[in-house]
């Protein structure tokens, strides 16, 4: 393959969230301005300072037979049933190669093929209860599975073995920047010519009794427990941080020209990404946006993106007093008054904050958002925070329709502790 | 008490079903555990020590690679057993 700037396309999309167990009723759920954040009514959290999540609509129990599930971690098992929707909804049957002949399934060669899934925090809940068990009932007991359960690149690679991919499987590893990242990666793997075909994006389950706790100590997550569905407020004067939530987004990304040769639905085309690290602190986000203007402007210096198409941003904004600002100044700065004709929505407020799976379901949501040409709905924002309304269009309350004609494009920002800075842009068709 | 031969592939059965889902009815004598079974060697760890627990008898990793069958293992538990 000599071909080094190939483009990109969205064939097939795969979720399992809060909102709902496939990206169709998920899709619903944020177009309908649906909370998924609930009480933990676990006998642990009585004494959490955080009771509240967003967990998945539908457990993986009821979708994976208990033999497989039970040598996969929790975030494997949100991956692979993203995977496996996105893969069917791509057209594809079975294993890349292995393919029965039937009637429009379609082909890749798995060596063409990849799979880039990320995650946060990794096999968390395998990792501690395995501890759990290894306190309490003794060495002899602890499970043969756990070393590839807990392992980060867990979700990647039993995605890459459900669909056959041999052009490599790789776990970018960037906090809640983790599922962008993954997919900013496939992107670059089909674009340099590395692969035609990838499976990409992010997972995570950490609501555990640990996780909650640690996040809750770092002053980080909502305390809003009497309210679980209004916790969760991205741009509204009262919001005290994000609401948990767990699940997986997973995209089918193609080079338009594989897509093309199988009469593939393309959803949208994966323009590129920027990236670029804040270099300030550890989990501070930086005041002013510095590093995510220059995660924008890498954005717009690398990729063929002209800032008067796009009319969507699916922002990072979990929720916490700091990083929402920070992103919309980094907006405005970089953007400037073509900010004006963006509808800018925050997903978070019904999702919760699925740290390594958000970059994967927000991108869904972004690409849905072009396809349906609607941006969904930020909702809990009763008091709309003035620094908020002087730099950005915030989509409040309800879903609002982008312009029907023409050629749109949108941005999903994720962020992630460390300073990571992903923005990806994805343009419709 | 110590558990009769039908006891024992009736107990693996069990615990073969709890760890690969196989159905209970296919595990028989002459099953082989990888071929027949669907017990890869990591979900042969998990099948030992669950056997160790339920019929109180121990069996070292040396001797597991041994256990080729259900009658392998039902004949070691038979033969070690407390």
């Amino acid at each position: 393959m000599s071909s080094t700037n190939r483009t990109v396309v969205v064939t097939g999309i795969g979720a399992t969230t809060p909102l709902g167990g496939d990206a169709a009723s998920t899709w619903e759920g944020l177009v309908a301005g649906k909370s998924g954040a609930k009480p933990l009514e676990q006998d642990w959290a009585a004494d959490q300072a955080v009771r509240i999540a967003a967990p998945a609509a539908v457990d993986p129990s009821e979708v994976i037979p208990r033999p497989q599930a039970r040598r996969l971690d929790r975030s494997a098992q949100f991956a692979l049933i993203a995977a496996r929707e996105a893969w069917k909804d791509a057209g594809y049957v079975g294993k890349a190669g292995e393919s029965p002949a039937e009637d429009g399934a379609a082909h890749v060669d798995p060596d063409r093929l990849g799979a880039v899934i990320a995650s946060g925090i990794g096999g968390v809940t395998t990792l501690l209860d395995q501890y759990d068990v290894l306190k309490e009932k003794g060495v002899r007991r602890v499970s043969p599975h756990t070393v590839p359960m807990l392992m980060p690149n867990g979700p990647s690679a039993n995605v890459g073995l459900a669909v056959g991919a041999r052009a490599g499987v790789h776990t970018p590893v960037s906090a809640c920047a983790s599922g962008a990242e993954a997919i900013g990666y496939a992107i670059e793997m089909i674009r340099t010519g590395r692969a035609d075909v990838v499976v990409a994006g992010g997972t995570e389950a950490a609501i555990h009794p640990l996780p909650i706790a640690a996040f809750g100590n770092m002053m980080a997550m909502s305390k809003n427990n009497d309210d679980p569905q209004g916790a969760s407020r991205p741009f509204d004067t009262a919001r005290d941080g994000f609401v948990l939530g767990e699940g997986a987004g997973v995209l089918v990304l193609e080079s338009a020209e594989h897509a093309a040769a199988r009469g593939a639905r393309v959803y949208a085309e994966a323009v590129g990404q920027g990236i670029s690290a804040d270099s300030h602190d550890i989990v501070q986000p930086e005041p002013e946006g510095r590093g995510i203007s220059a995660a924008l402007q890498n954005l717009l210096d690398r990729n063929d993106l002209d800032p008067a198409e796009i009319v969507h941003v699916n922002a990072h904004a979990t929720s916490t007093p700091a990083g929402d600002i920070a992103e919309l100044k980094a907006l405005r700065k970089v953007l400037g008054d073509d900010v004006d004709h963006m509808a800018v929505s925050a997903t978070k407020s019904m999702t919760g904050h699925l740290l390594g799976g958000a970059g994967g379901v927000e991108s869904v949501a972004t690409v849905l958002a072009l396809y349906h040409r609607v941006a969904p709905p930020t909702i809990n924002v009763e008091n709309l925070d003035p620094e908020a309304e002087a730099n950005a269009d915030i989509v409040r309350g309800e879903a609002r329709k982008l312009p029907v004609e023409g050629r749109i494009a949108a941005l999903n920002d994720s962020f992630g502790f460390g300073g990571h800075n992903v923005v990806l842009a994805f343009r419709s068709v | 008490m110590a558990a009769t031969q039908d006891e024992i592939v009736e107990g693996l059965a069990e615990i073969v079903n709890e760890i690969a889902g196989i159905p209970v009815e296919d595990v028989k004598l002459d099953k082989s555990f990888t071929d027949d079974l669907d017990v890869d060697s990591l979900s042969m760890v998990e099948v030992v020590v669950a056997a160790e627990e339920r019929f109180d008898v121990k069996i070292p990793d040396e001797d597991v690679k041994n256990l080729k069958t259900v009658g392998d293992a039902t004949k070691y538990i038979l033969d070690h057993q407390a």
